[in-house]
């Protein structure tokens, strides 16, 4: 009796140290991809080549590269080209030399980065393009589809400027041959030219997206055309020259502006306070989390590099003055 | 270069260097001419253009480019040049925009925007005047540093959007008094007050002096030195000015606008006015003209909706006509060249 109780009691010590040994035994199994994983990413080098440093995208973009270089141990600098595109190519010339592992650049138009950018991939550094893009494939592209964000932007000024209206629009668009402009104007036909009450008054370039260059073209062609009736407007910063010059000529609620950009603070504002009633963002937290998933892909990578080309054309939000109510716009502090 | 400094100031011609006809015809007139031709072929063949409400935004359109214009003709006057002035347009103006916006007040951020201005001149001037490096390369580097500065941190970002707290001083760039917008005004006010300054008081007239030959003028007991610090001073806060106007006329402050080709622009309404960079010639009557040609050309090309490249080959393709008339007309010699002829 005493000892089938004893047994007893051994018994279930048994059962329950054995369940607890299997238990133990399944928590302390590794993620056999773990160690490689961030073996691998150790000591490799992402270099970051803007058109320039100082806006709300590229500060973004900078502190989401950033932070993730961080908490993965690899290396992360910034190679400002301030607007000046000579630079940036001198820029690139020497990175190719100095054989960073990635690249990831933001072209100042669809040209002048295409031959450099070619020749990186080929002394097997990895470019990944930034939401502006040249008319060559790299490793990656991360970044808004350009035509399509146009063609958005385009069919809500279609919408507004239909029938019963004068049906005049002005295009501010960014420098010739950036992609900002020469992809744009091509998603702004490809709608407007579907709609045959929609008559374009002036296709402006605002120069190096000069908001008082914009502000001046907006006023000489309000001028011209009392009856305007929407403008399509190439970037939030550069539109805020457009709202000004709307805003003077006491012509805000005439004229309906679309404009576009990062969806940082400024949308918002510009939306709450009239400024545009239409914005496209493309969104600088998700491009930021697509880009660095694309550096840590390129970094895995054993292939040759170009081998495997990848675009990711990001979601693209519609903002107006009802959904800002709803969520909030990224600041350089709230984002991570 | 910092060596024989006085050595290679020889005296100039002590006649007048210009033609004594009953009318000159020199650079001002040719380029009034120009912009009258061109003026008239916009009023007669191009609807829109010949209407008030179109020539108030024409000149709207350039008056911050004409008040810069105005601060540059002081320097040039007097035998120098201000390349930073777009730095000393973008920099203070930003600093007076993003201290009223952390509530500093109207009148602590404009202090604080116009000291540093007048510290940017100071500068500017002991460098050139007593340091003796030549103004081109001192102002290039001052103003690549004040951008610099500006741009590496005293902003968070670059373009600095215009405060509500600064809503009280906003006319100044935007709206517009009996339908002349203050933007114009202010050009106006700052043409008359240049004017007057250059034409009528004592030190206006220490610039012409010393900006026509330096040696003659120190001889006569003119303080050549202080009047040069005085140049960059005036240049710097008229810039200062000027980048308050324009950021309340677009409503922000972009300081990316110094690496842009600004600054060639305003040597260009200078230059082509007829203000000789020789120094000692030209008055605020040449930056109006000037002003007002390249302001009716992007005007009426604005119009004819031309393309971004299109303006530039006309305004390039103006301005060389300009300068080419004036050395056919007036060639230059040993008599009216100058020594520090750029």
């Amino acid at each position: 009796m005493i000892s089938f109780k004893k047994m007893a009691f051994v018994g279930a010590m048994v059962a329950s140290l054995a369940a607890g040994g299997i238990a133990h035994a399944q928590s302390s199994m590794d993620d056999p991809a773990r160690a490689d994983y961030y073996q691998d990413l150790k000591d490799k080098r992402v270099v970051f080549v803007p058109v320039f440093m100082g806006l709300d995208l590229t500060e973004g973009w900078s502190k989401l590269m950033a932070q993730q270089a961080q908490a993965l141990g690899y290396k992360y600098e910034v190679r400002n080209s301030n607007f000046n595109t000579a630079a940036g190519a001198q820029t690139l010339t020497s990175l190719i030399t100095e054989k960073p592992d990635v690249i990831v650049v933001q072209n100042p138009d669809v040209q002048s980065y295409a031959k450099l950018l070619a020749r990186a991939e080929k002394a097997g550094i990895h470019v990944i393009q930034l939401n502006m893009k040249t008319n060559v494939l790299t490793t990656g592209f991360v970044g808004a589809d350009v035509v399509s964000l146009a063609q958005t932007q385009a069919k809500a000024v279609a919408d507004k400027c239909g029938a019963g209206t004068s049906g005049k629009v002005l295009i501010l668009a960014g420098p010739p041959t950036s992609p900002f402009s020469a992809y744009m104007l091509k998603g702004y036909d490809n709608v407007l030219s579907a709609n045959p009450a929609i008559k374009v008054v002036s296709v402006q370039s605002t120069g190096d997206y000069e908001s008082a260059k914009a502000k001046s073209i907006a006023q000489v062609v309000l001028q011209q055309n009392p009856d305007l009736c929407g403008i399509l407007g190439v970037w939030d910063n550069t539109d805020v020259g457009t709202a000004a010059a709307l805003k003077e000529a006491g012509k805000t609620d005439q004229v309906f502006l679309s404009t576009s950009g990062g969806g940082g603070e400024l949308a918002c504002k510009g939306l709450q306070e009239g400024m545009w009633q239409h914005y496209v963002s493309y969104d600088v937290p998700g491009q930021g989390r697509d880009l660095n998933s694309l550096i840590v892909a390129s970094m895995e990578d054993k292939n040759s590099v170009g081998s495997i080309k990848t675009i990711l054309y990001t979601p693209l939000k519609v903002l107006t003055k009802d959904s800002v109510k709803n969520q909030s716009c990224w600041t350089l502090d709230t984002i991570h | 270069m910092g060596h024989g400094g006085d050595s290679k100031h020889e005296p100039s011609s002590k006649e007048q260097r210009r033609p004594r006809f009953g009318m000159t015809f020199d650079q001002q007139m040719i380029v009034s001419l120009i912009f009258a031709v061109i003026f008239v072929i916009f009023a007669l063949f191009l609807p829109g253009f010949f209407t008030v409400g179109n020539l108030l935004t024409l000149m709207r359109t350039v008056a911050v480019l004409g008040i810069l214009g105005l601060g540059m003709a002081v320097v040039v006057i007097g035998r120098g040049i201000d390349l930073s002035m777009i730095a000393c347009l973008a920099v203070p103006a930003a600093l007076v925009l993003s201290l009223a916006a952390k509530g500093y007040g109207v009148g602590g951020s404009l202090a604080c925007g116009f000291g540093l201005a007048v510290a940017i001149g100071i500068l500017n001037g002991v460098l050139v005047a007593y340091v003796e490096i030549p103004s081109l390369f001192t102002t290039l580097a001052v103003g690549i540093g004040i951008a610099g500065i500006g741009q590496s941190g005293l902003f968070e970002y670059d373009i600095i959007p215009w405060p509500t707290q600064l809503d009280s001083i906003g006319w100044i760039g935007r709206g517009s008094l009996f339908g002349i917008p203050y933007a114009v005004l202010a050009f106006i006010v700052a043409t008359i007050c240049i004017g007057i300054f250059l034409r009528r008081t004592r030190l206006g007239m220490f610039i012409y002096a010393s900006g026509d030959s330096p040696s003659a003028a120190r001889i006569t007991g003119i303080p050549v030195r202080p009047m040069v610090v005085i140049q960059y001073v005036i240049a710097a806060t008229v810039s200062t000015f000027a980048g308050l106007v324009l950021s309340a006329s677009s409503n922000n402050m972009d300081t990316r606008i110094f690496n842009l080709t600004w600054i060639y622009d305003v040597i260009l309404v200078v230059v082509l006015g007829g203000i000789g960079l020789s120094g000692g010639r030209g008055g605020v009557l040449n930056v109006v003209v000037g002003t007002l040609l390249i302001g009716t050309i992007v005007n009426g090309m604005t119009i004819l909706d031309a393309s971004f490249e299109v303006q530039n080959l006309i305004k390039g393709m103006v301005l060389l006509a300009a300068l080419l008339l004036d050395s056919i007309v007036n060639p230059r010699n040993e008599e009216t060249a100058q020594q520090g002829d750029i």
